[in-house]
């Protein structure tokens, strides 16, 4: 440690007095030393490293962040290491040269932990602040305001002043009233910068805020006090709608879950047990296909999902057929007996998916468009809930055309309505049976599709969305696909503005309770249907 | 008539007697062992590795000549993750194919659904998972990790290398979390953090929207003070988790998560490139660097066909247990369950992170806790790993259990002795 302390002492010495050369071989002596350090002095280091302002190392600093730092084994020199294989191509991190090649096994990873990882972010955000690279300037900004520090205050002053990107000088901006609060400038400074924090806004502001609060000058605490009361305030409005968003992601995958079995519930009257395994087989599918991509076509990966959808339609359809011409169609009218075959079929399929593709969970990867999240306004949404939201309304319009618009929505609403009246009109009833069986479980198999972006790929997957659907498909209104709609909108928003209050467990429990009442008070749901179907 | 008659019941006679002979002979030839794991149901995803563990430690002992000179044999069953059939499958074991001891369970659910069977008919399980404690039976073996072996030294990692100084407990609502949390609320207090700063939340089982709670975390964690997660969710509802962290932006270096219930079979069904950084905490990973490791990990690549699968860390729980009746049957000489009983205790055997674990009288076993964090190939790189840690079976931080001790040697032979009062049996007081 000492002898560290004194190295570095004399490196600034050196640096203070060489050149450019010199600045080098400082820090190559440096990088050198990670080699062997331990977190704690590793981070010691970055920190050293930084202040050089030697914009050479930044590449050396990402790769050892990204774990490609690595130290030779026979001269304990420290190289930036990269390549597949089993022999890698070396760098030099001080001067970035190529350095020939090493086996894999002649080097050591350097490791790295969280903390290491902060001081080398924020290390990189005060080298890169002068970047030509728009993009890179402005993470730097970020990456400063993530760990603010007096000492960035004058690099980001010279940054500010050649930066000519409105919307990157906003961030310095903020970086630069981050920083100035743990500098020692004079109070009125430290107002303004106050008043740009709160500008921010947002849970990070609050977070910046209440960290510079009990350090802060008397006089500068109630303007603090204030700025986080009034972004608490705007944020409680904002929280409303972030309710309301993540209720509606929620009620978009239950309506998912739910309206292929709207189809063979509710529309049929199957009580279809194995309806979770339809939804699995699906999301089965969606890997089958991402494995293909990614062994024959990588380049395809982004439309994997697209790719996956007919594909799950045409595997559960098919299953659904087979299940509906092999079993259901002799159970017709015996729906005690319908329930247990069915239950007993979906036992059957969750274990022939473990034997083939094993108990443990799949990797389905999302596509690059589905990652990550945007803010609007105060609401912070996440792509692949969007997605998911936009996905359960297409396919709930699709079905509601095809029902209505099509031959086959016709024979199908009127074998359910009126069997015998549709048979003597010389529709082949048992096969409409078969085909409507066959959309109801294409659908769920188009849900498992959605659902393995958010959700594991494994056997038991299907298990943990039949309660629910049935839940849905019996509160909407059996039969009525705007009843499943409303039905799982309205759960979904219910379960998460009870959430925040009562906890998950609760929640859950309360809204069961209330269907229950609901169901009381009518038996047939939201939207009953009227007529002849009601009574058979 | 008489004759055929006489003749065709001596016959009969002979022939039972050669296959009660040839039964005896194969009985003496043998020695089963059972393994109680779930090959279907909900826990299947985590059992059947073990199933599978146990086998092949089976088939290496075999090859070595088995135990004082028979083969080992062992009788697989599936109770299906049905906790009620775990005790019927238990008894069937024992008193059906009279195994000589039983690998198996995974829930504490199944495990205490078993310990009765296991006491009334007197045989050996070994238990290989990380559980919550406050439990001590002459009959079970805790080789997987009691709260002091994973828990709290995570925690002393998150207050000393990652400076936290808030909490969130978030867990599945059952046995393992609450009572883990319970243990931690009560250590974290004592190491002065103020309750204010401790958030604990609970989920159902096999959770999926995670909204909320990713966003009630972001909340907690904007205080101005360094926050982090504490997990103990539950298998299947970690991949959820962990992709509406990553989805909702939350890196490690902002919150660090680290986990009880995850390891690197979880992983693999996870594009764990937004988790880098996370945290676990086991007593092995399969990147440990050791020999013995290394043998392990190519000897289960061989076994399955398979070099992709991972190892982790109950698997290692297994094979120390394994392991430990190996040495302690051929120490006794014995099958005979007082017989082991006696001589497991005391037992070392390698475990795979380069040390030696030992039985200790309490029926835990000392081990290296590992903290380690989530890489993109979904390995762990090791960022501490402590010295042997001693099982402890009643948490020093619970009221209730904080004067309780268990020793199974005789003379003491007690689950439950307590020091205050000087006597055997009962919680507390």
């Amino acid at each position: 440690m000492l002898k560290l302390l004194f190295k570095t002492w004399f490196l600034c010495l050196a640096l203070a007095f060489g050149g450019q050369a010199f600045a080098q071989t400082a820090s190559s002596d440096l990088f050198n030393q990670l080699g062997k350090a331990n977190f704690a002095d590793a981070e010691k280091i970055v920190v050293e490293l930084a202040k050089s302002g030697d914009t050479k190392i930044v590449p050396a600093l990402e790769a050892l962040g990204a774990g490609d730092l690595y130290l030779r084994k026979e001269d304990g020199k420290v190289f930036v290491a990269k390549g597949s294989g089993a022999t890698l191509t070396l760098t030099d991190p001080a001067s970035g040269e190529a350095a020939g090649e090493a086996p894999k096994g002649a080097l050591t990873k350097i490791k790295v932990n969280n903390t290491l990882r902060r001081a080398i972010n924020s290390a990189l955000g005060g080298l890169t602040l002068m970047s030509p690279d728009k993009a890179t300037r402005l993470s730097a900004a970020q990456a400063v305001i993530k760990s603010p520090s007096g000492e960035m205050l004058a690099l980001l002053e010279t940054a500010l002043a050649a930066e000519s990107d409105a919307g990157v000088r906003k961030v310095m901006e903020e970086a630069r009233a981050v920083s100035l609060m743990s500098s020692d400038r004079p109070l009125e400074d430290k107002k303004t910068a106050i008043q740009t924090i709160r500008e921010i806004g947002g849970r990070d502001a609050i977070g910046i805020l209440r960290a510079a609060l009990p350090a802060a000058d008397a006089s500068l605490k109630p303007d603090i006090e204030k700025a986080i009361t009034g972004i608490e305030d705007s944020l409680k409005l904002w929280d409303m709608g972030q309710n309301v968003v993540y209720g509606l992601s929620l009620g978009s995958v239950l309506l998912l879950a739910a309206i292929g079995l709207a189809i063979t519930f509710g529309v049929m009257g199957v009580i279809n047990m194995a309806h979770g395994e339809m939804v699995m087989i699906g999301a089965y599918s969606t890997f089958i296909v991402q494995d293909v991509i990614r062994t024959h076509a990588p380049g395809l990966f982004d439309w994997s999902l697209a790719i996956a959808l007919p594909v799950a339609f045409v595997i559960t359809g098919a299953v659904g057929f087979a299940i509906e011409r092999g079993v259901i169609r002799f159970l017709y009218g015996r729906p005690l007996e319908t329930l247990l075959a069915t239950w007993g079929i979906s036992l059957i399929l969750q274990q022939t998916v473990r034997s083939i593709f094993g108990p443990t969970n799949r990797e389905v990867g999302n596509p690059s468009w589905m990652s990550g999240s945007f803010q609007l306004g105060g609401l912070a949404i996440t792509s692949n809930r969007l997605w998911i939201i936009a996905f359960s309304m297409a396919v709930f319009l699709a079905l509601l055309v095809l029902l209505k618009r099509s031959s086959f929505g016709l024979m199908m609403r009127a074998v359910t309505q009126n069997r015998r009246m549709a048979s003597s009109m010389g529709i082949r009833t048992p096969w409409v049976d078969a085909f409507t069986f066959a959309l109801g479980s294409g659908i769920a198999g188009l849900a498992g599709v959605a659902l393995s972006q958010i959700d594991n790929v494994s056997p038991n997957l299907g298990q943990s969305y039949i309660i629910d659907s049935f839940m849905v498909v019996v509160f909407g209104g059996v039969g009525n696909l705007w009843g499943t709609l409303v039905g799982a909108l309205s759960l979904g928003i219910l379960n998460k503005f009870l959430e925040p209050y009562v906890g998950a467990v609760l929640g859950k429990i309360l809204v069961l309770v209330l269907i229950i009442l609901f169901i009381q008070k009518r038996p047939r749901g939201l939207f009953a249907l009227k007529g002849r179907a009601v009574e058979s | 008539m008489s004759l055929k008659i006489k003749l065709s019941g001596a016959l009969l006679a002979a022939a039972m007697s050669a296959t009660a002979l040839s039964g005896a002979f194969a009985a003496e030839d043998t020695i089963k062992i059972g393994v109680l794991h779930s090959l279907s149901g909900t826990m299947a995803i985590s059992e059947t590795t073990l199933k599978d563990a146990v086998l092949m430690l089976v088939e290496e002992q075999n090859k070595k000549g088995g135990v004082l000179g028979k083969k080992l044999e062992a009788v697989v069953v599936d109770p299906a993750s049905d906790w009620p059939l775990f005790a019927e499958k238990a008894r069937d074991l024992i008193a059906k194919d009279k195994v000589s001891a039983v690998f198996g369970c995974w829930t504490s659910s199944s495990r205490k659904s078993v310990l009765p069977v296991f006491e009334e008919l007197n045989s050996i399980l070994f238990y290989p998972v990380q559980y919550e404690g406050e439990e001590s039976s002459r009959n079970i073996f805790y080789t997987g990790a009691a709260p002091n072996q994973q828990a709290i030294p995570a925690v002393d990692y998150l207050l000393e290398e990652e400076g936290v100084k808030r909490f969130v407990l978030e867990g599945t609502d059952y046995v393992y979390p609450r009572t883990t949390n319970k243990i931690l609320e009560a250590y974290l207090i004592s190491k002065g953090i103020p309750k204010e700063d401790i958030l604990i939340n609970y989920t159902p089982f096999g959770f999926s929207d995670w909204q909320t709670e990713v966003a009630k975390i972001k909340e907690f964690g904007s205080a101005g003070k360094k926050a982090a997660v504490v997990s103990t969710v539950n298998g299947d509802a970690n991949v959820p988790f962990y992709k509406e962290l990553g989805n909702q932006g939350i890196k490690a270096t902002d919150i660090p998560v680290v986990a009880f219930s995850v390891g690197e079979e979880e992983l693999a069904g996870l594009d764990t490139k937004p988790l880098v950084g996370h945290l676990a905490a086991w007593n092995y990973f399969q990147s440990v660097e050791a020999d013995a490791n290394a043998e392990f990990i190519k000897t289960w690549h061989a076994y399955t066909k398979n070099d992709k699968r991972v190892t982790n860390d109950p698997m290692e729980a297994t094979f120390i247990g394994f392991n430990a009746w190996v040495k302690a049957v051929e120490a006794a000489g014995t099958t005979e369950t007082d017989k082991v009983l006696d001589s497991l205790i005391g037992v070392s055997v390698p475990n795979l992170s380069g040390g030696y674990s030992t039985v200790m009288p309490n029926h835990h076993i000392t081990k290296p806790v590992l903290i380690g964090e989530i890489q993109e190939d979904g390995q762990f790189s090791i960022v501490k790993q402590t010295a042997q840690v001693v099982g402890d079976e009643w948490s020093d931080f619970l009221p209730d259990s904080k004067d309780l001790i268990s020793d199974w040697r005789a003379p003491m032979s007690c689950g439950n002795f307590n020091v205050a009062a000087g006597k055997c049996g009962g919680k507390g007081k």
